[in-house]
């Protein structure tokens, strides 16, 4: 075993008939609309290079065609790339033979599904077992497994019912519990929640951020939307065209965008809400004024305090202890995106 | 011949070599394959005799058991029981019994070869370019013409008949368990795979299953052709109803003809009802709602 964690190294993926040869034609400079009109080869990954650390949720952002779906598929080999590698624990999973990759498949990664892909003509129950019966665990374990599951997800009592007859949040929350009960290490999520209603949606991003506190996966977790990105992400990557454009924390891709692209991305994002006040704490300064805001609160949480005319406020950690304060001027700072 | 076509080939030579190499194989194959389709002849006679010594009554319980098994409905079950006595009433019922039983084994056997092969076709782009055209010529050759080879090879009898029928009837099954694969929802299929499922299981897991359906559609279309090939069947011995109306052709008896007739569209109605109700039957199981 190698570092823990998963890193994706020059992965690049062309869809036709001649792969190689137009991957040689891209990286001799020739561009995706180019090498379409050309040669009818679609570039759908280049040269993605990403690391990503074991029990954090890695969030892949960007709009319609950039590749995230592509991309996430290459993680447990639903597609195959053209060129690069992709260490999994230190461990080439592109070298697995056709055996070795369904037991990776069954035993260290799970996916979730846009559309939930659940099989319709099996029960709630049913579906959840599907990992482990695939896998070869026997019906009663897998029961046993597979309720637990549906507890932890909040759909105990529904285990006879048939997807069709379940809201679209509860079909997902059938299928994350479908991609827990095989108890991998991995969790793929293209697009999980884009499919749910706004506030159903907001429900699952927290109820997944709840779980992921006491589990503690590895989660590639794809998205379009800004703002699930950031409050789900410990780390994000923005990509666009088949190339990831800043891979980063949050804050650092708002504060400190690698391009244009990036900062037109990110412009109309509600800083106040997503940046925290220890991300602009100035450590230089001390206040005595009564009144103080954890540094893992977002940024409008001061907000109340400056309305009362105050120049600056402390900010505590997680121990009550002063680390500095934010003034004024930090705030409208990272309100303007600077 | 005035039109002037060219002979740039001789077509009459060459029709003639394949005739002499088709003779060859007869006579050097002819046995073996006769011999290799016995058991198959042996279930058919095993069938009809069984049919025909069973009482009448048993023969319409059984029918009738079938029928509201899969369509729990006594309407349906009701029209198929009432059908089965008026092929008594109208004087037919041992060839009714020779045409269900030729019906039935045609039927099960290009299901047996159609449903696999239309699997096979599924997984292989290739397979199924070179499958589409042989299929349509199957189903559009006039049937008479492969009726020479399987009397030639086997002599007239129920063997070319079954023959002859299975190749008319297997094509709907293997195009529509081809199509009903093909449509399988994407994502539900690349869940699968995502979970490990070998092909094996992914076939039965989900390929399969969400393609009944199709596969039914399918199967209901067989046996229609099945028992759309008895009046021609019969011309090479296979007995049962079309026998009947071949008789009235040949004796110009309109009432022969036309009760067997009546007989062919009774039996038609039945088996109708029957493959429909076990497809919706086999499909509810598998979309059950509550
Ligand atoms: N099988 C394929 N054959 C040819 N081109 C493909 C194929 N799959 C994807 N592409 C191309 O690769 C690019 C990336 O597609 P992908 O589905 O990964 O985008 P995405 O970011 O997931 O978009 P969306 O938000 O719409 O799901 C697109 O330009 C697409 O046309
Ligand atoms: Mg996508």
């Amino acid at each position: 075993m190698g570092d823990p964690g998963i890193r994706v190294e020059g992965i690049s993926k062309v869809f036709g008939k001649t792969p190689a040869k137009a991957l040689e034609l891209v990286r001799s400079g020739m561009g995706k609309a180019e090498l379409l009109e050309k040669t009818g080869h679609a570039l759908g990954l280049h040269d993605i290079n990403l690391t990503i650390g074991a029990g954090e949720i890695f969030v892949i952002m960007g709009l319609s065609g950039s590749g995230k779906s592509t991309l996430i598929r290459h993680f447990n080999r639903l597609i195959e790339p053209t060129a690069g590698r992709i260490l999994v624990d230190g461990e080439d999973i592109l070298r697995l033979d056709e055996p070795g990759l369904r037991n990776f498949r069954r035993r260290k990664i799970a996916m979730v599904f846009q559309r939930f892909g659940l099989l319709p003509h099996r029960n709630v129950l049913d579906n959840v077992m599907y990992g482990l019966l695939i896998d070869g665990v026997t019906r009663r374990k897998a029961e046993e497994r597979a309720r637990e599951q549906l507890a932890l997800v909040g759909l105990a009592g529904f285990e006879t019912r048939f997807p069709a007859q379940l809201s679209g949040g509860m079909q997902q929350r059938v299928g994350l519990a479908r991609a827990l009960a095989t108890d991998a290490g991995i969790l793929l999520m293209d697009e999980a929640f884009s499919a749910l209603d706004p506030l159903i949606r907001h429900d699952m991003q927290l109820q997944l951020k709840a779980l992921q506190a006491k589990l503690q996966k590895t989660i590639i977790f794809i998205t379009h939307d800004l703002d699930e990105a950031l409050l789900l992400g410990d780390h994000i990557a923005i990509l666009k065209d088949g190339t990831v454009r800043q891979a980063g924390t949050g804050a650092e891709i708002l504060t400190r965008p690698a391009d244009d692209y990036v900062a037109r991305f990110v412009h109309d994002v509600n800083r106040a809400r997503i940046l925290t006040c220890g991300q602009i704490t100035d450590r230089a300064i001390r206040v005595d004024t009564p009144g103080s805001v954890d540094a893992r609160a977002p940024i409008e949480t001061a907000f109340a305090a400056f309305a009362q005319g105050e120049q600056a406020i402390a900010v505590v950690n997680g121990n009550g202890q002063p680390i500095g304060a934010i003034t004024w001027q930090r705030v409208m700072q990272a309100l303007a995106g600077r | 011949m005035t039109s002037g076509f060219p002979t740039l080939w001789d077509s009459r030579s060459f029709g003639q070599a394949l005739d002499a190499a088709f003779n060859a194989l007869v006579a050097a194959w002819g046995e073996t394959l006769e011999w290799f389709f016995m058991p198959v002849l042996r279930l058919l006679r095993l069938m009809e005799q069984g049919l025909q010594t069973l009482p009448w009554w048993v023969v319409l319980a059984g029918l009738a058991g079938l029928t509201f098994w899969a369509s729990r409905n006594w309407g349906t079950t009701a029209l198929v029981g009432v059908l089965t006595v008026a092929l008594g009433l109208l004087g037919i019922w041992n060839e009714a019994m020779a045409t269900i039983a030729l019906m039935v084994v045609a039927t099960l056997l290009s299901i047996a070869i159609g449903v696999p092969t239309g699997i096979l076709m599924s997984r292989s782009d290739r397979l199924r370019t070179v499958a589409m055209p042989v299929l349509d010529i199957m189903q559009t050759m006039p049937i008479f013409v492969y009726l020479i080879p399987f009397v030639m090879l086997f002599g007239p009898g129920k063997i070319p008949a079954l023959l002859a029928t299975i190749v008319f009837a297997v094509p709907p099954a293997v195009r529509l368990t081809d199509l009903g694969i093909r449509q399988v929802d994407a994502e539900i299929l690349e869940a699968s795979r995502a979970f490990g499922a070998s092909p094996r299981q992914q076939l039965f897991s989900v390929q399969l299953p969400l393609a009944l359906p199709s596969v039914m559609a399918g199967v209901n279309q067989t046996t229609m052709m099945a028992l759309s090939m008895v009046v021609i069947a019969s011309m090479i011995g296979a007995g049962g109803l079309g026998y009947q109306v071949l008789q009235g052709i040949q004796r110009l008896e309109v009432s022969r003809g036309l009760m067997a007739g009546l007989g062919i569209v009774f039996l038609a109605v039945i088996f109708d009802r029957i493959a429909q109700a076990l497809g919706r039957r086999m499909q509810t199981s598998l979309h059950q709602e509550g």
